[in-house]
């Protein structure tokens, strides 16, 4: 793949983190550049690094200072992050079931009118996309997807709301967004999945990881009910795909 | 065993350790102590690793009695009365409380978090290597919450061993120091001097999560929304309204709004510890300097146990006895420019 990406600027997050930025945008180079720049920090540690945290654009590298400076870390960071891009693998997919609409997606016919169409088909524009888990952050879990339709694209919320349920599956701007816990939120809400992202005392402990992809399909409520209590006994409800 | 039993507890009070490494990558947040030097001082008292588990008292006042034999402990932190069954208890020292007996502690008199270690730390089941509470995510141990009265600890029977003092540093009483970036070109030189150069004070709003920061509103130069990247300990993050918050031990993972400035390791504490409606100012220092203070502060807590003086001593501590003595003592030992004093109720 030709880089089209200036090479990453290294941006100091106080005394013990570097952001290592490959773009101010949401970009698809940039975060298979930031996913594989992580890859390879974890395959071929560097002393002193203590944990990375990959987002959309950039590496957030957590460090000791007192085992490596900023100068020296940045020397042997800079040459991984410029590499080629490693050839595509094969990715992890999971199938999330999802009931739309009613209780669970109380925006989803607000939606469906600000775009001048039914609920249905913005299930089905939902339902249709390939995505990507571009990152995790946030609150535990909540995994934050690239790859939604450009018909769906629209501002956030005017106003965010204090609370949104466990399970919400939301779109803001140009993201789409799996959310564990129950968390504030501007995003619209169009359904609730019975899956749970992270979970304690279960193995594993979180299920996505970024590089991850994800499709959707559509459960009814009564599926919901019957999913929600198998996943609240620490069934992993999602179905596991290697494609 | 002996049992440790929380009498009376103010909220925001929690069981906090070193923090919770390795998960942030999946948005869970590090916790762990506010004032991991005062955690560390705590702990060193009473034979513990530095960052093992102990509880963060909040600004209000607390009681704990030990129950099933006697329970050695000791207070490091945001200064405050400290008595048991009416004689008085030295802050940065060890206790031994017998069975029956009761510490109780004021209301903090400055700052805001007190620690209270427990000779053989509290104990738990570990969540990716850390006890602490994160309340929002459902985490700690041996209560996933912050602590409420009759919630109690099984605790190591006191050893016996003499009790101690520890001589801390004097805090300094310098602005809040922090490094520039990483986004501070979201902001133009106006700015960031405004930043730099104005007096803030912490809202009574603030919590683990983030100390808003009520100063002159914070213009930024292309908006407030950038796209989420990674947040640490001490970020100050400017939002729409131009209020920097800087974010503390439960923030989230991940934040949407430039980031000017980050406090330096080394200060964060002292930031932790400035009572809400303190003035203070911050400072811009280069990488080279905050890098310096960073190995500085590691090697301070390492050197800590080298720090236990012999309690016999403590009559020669003023700072210890006008702490301990003096009720509604007006004036502090400890600097006003960042431990502010608070009248006691």
């Amino acid at each position: 793949m030709a880089a089209t990406l200036p090479p990453p600027r290294l941006l100091p997050s106080g005394d013990s983190a570097v952001t290592v930025e490959f773009s101010r945008t949401i970009d698809d180079e940039a975060n298979q550049r930031v996913l594989a720049l992580d890859k390879a920090l974890t395959a071929a540690p560097i002393d002193g690094i203590t944990e990375t945290v990959p987002t959309y654009r950039s590496l957030l590298v957590h460090y000791d200072p007192g085992k490596i400076g900023f100068d020296a870390l940045g020397q042997k960071i800079l040459p991984i992050a410029i590499r080629p891009l490693p050839p595509v693998t094969k990715a992890r997919r999971w199938r999330i079931p999802v009931a739309y609409g009613g209780e669970h997606g109380i925006d989803l016919e607000d939606v469906a009118k600000a775009l001048g169409t039914t609920p249905d088909d913005i299930v089905a524009r939902h339902v249709g996309g390939d995505y990507k888990v571009a990152m995790i952050g946030f609150t535990p879990g909540w995994s934050y997807l690239s790859g939604l339709d450009k018909s769906l694209h629209m501002s956030r919320r005017q106003s965010p709301r204090l609370l949104t349920p466990a399970g919400t599956i939301s779109i803001g701007g140009i993201q789409a967004g799996i959310q564990c816990l129950a968390a504030p939120s501007g995003w619209h809400l169009l359904g609730r999945t019975p899956v749970r992202t992270y979970q304690l005392h279960r193995d594993p402990t979180f299920l996505t990881e970024p590089g991850d992809r994800v499709t959707f399909f559509a459960i009814d409520h009564k599926m919901f009910e019957e999913m929600d209590r198998a996943a609240e006994a620490g069934e992993i409800i999602a179905e596991q795909v290697v494609s | 065993m002996s049992r440790l039993v929380v009498a009376s507890i103010g909220p925001a009070s929690s069981v906090q350790d070193g923090g919770r490494l390795g998960a942030q990558r999946y948005g869970l947040t590090v916790s762990g102590a506010m004032d991991r030097l005062s955690l560390a001082a705590a702990n060193t008292l009473v034979g513990n690793e530095p960052l093992a588990a102990a509880v963060e008292i909040g600004p209000f006042g607390a009681s704990f009695t030990a129950r099933d034999g006697a329970v050695r402990v000791a207070i490091s932190g945001a200064p405050r009365n400290a008595d048991v069954a009416g004689n008085p208890v030295a802050m940065d020292a060890s206790v031994t409380l017998k069975d029956g007996e009761t510490l109780t502690l004021g209301f903090a008199r400055g700052g805001a978090f007190t620690y209270l270690a427990i000779e053989g730390a509290i104990k738990g089941e570990p969540v990716f290597g850390s006890l602490a509470v994160n309340a929002r995510a459902g985490l700690g141990s041996p209560y996933p919450r912050p602590l409420q009265a009759g919630d109690e600890f099984n605790v190591d029977a006191a050893s016996g061993a003499p009790e101690l003092r520890i001589e801390l540093p004097k805090p300094a009483n310098g602005p809040i120091r922090v490094l520039l970036g990483p986004q501070d070109d979201e902001f133009d030189e106006a700015n960031k001097a405004l930043f730099l150069d104005s007096e803030w004070r912490i809202s009574a709003t603030s919590d683990r999560m983030g100390y808003r920061l009520d100063g002159p509103a914070i213009k930024h130069l292309h908006g407030h929304n950038i796209v989420s990247d990674g947040t640490v300990n001490g970020s100050i993050q400017v939002p729409g309204n131009g209020a920097p918050i800087a974010l503390m031990m439960d923030r989230g993972t991940s934040g949407g709004y430039p980031k000017i400035a980050t406090v330096i390791t080394a200060d964060i504490g002292r930031l932790a510890q400035t009572s809400a409606g303190t003035a203070f100012r911050y400072k811009a220092v280069s990488m080279a300097e905050a890098q310096d203070e960073a190995r500085n502060f590691a090697q301070l807590i390492r050197s800590l146990p080298d720090r236990l003086r012999s309690s016999d001593t403590v009559a020669l501590n003023i700072e210890a006895l006008s702490d301990a003595n003096v009720a509604g003592y007006a004036v502090s030992a400890v600097d006003a420019g960042t431990w502010q004093v608070a009248a006691e109720p």
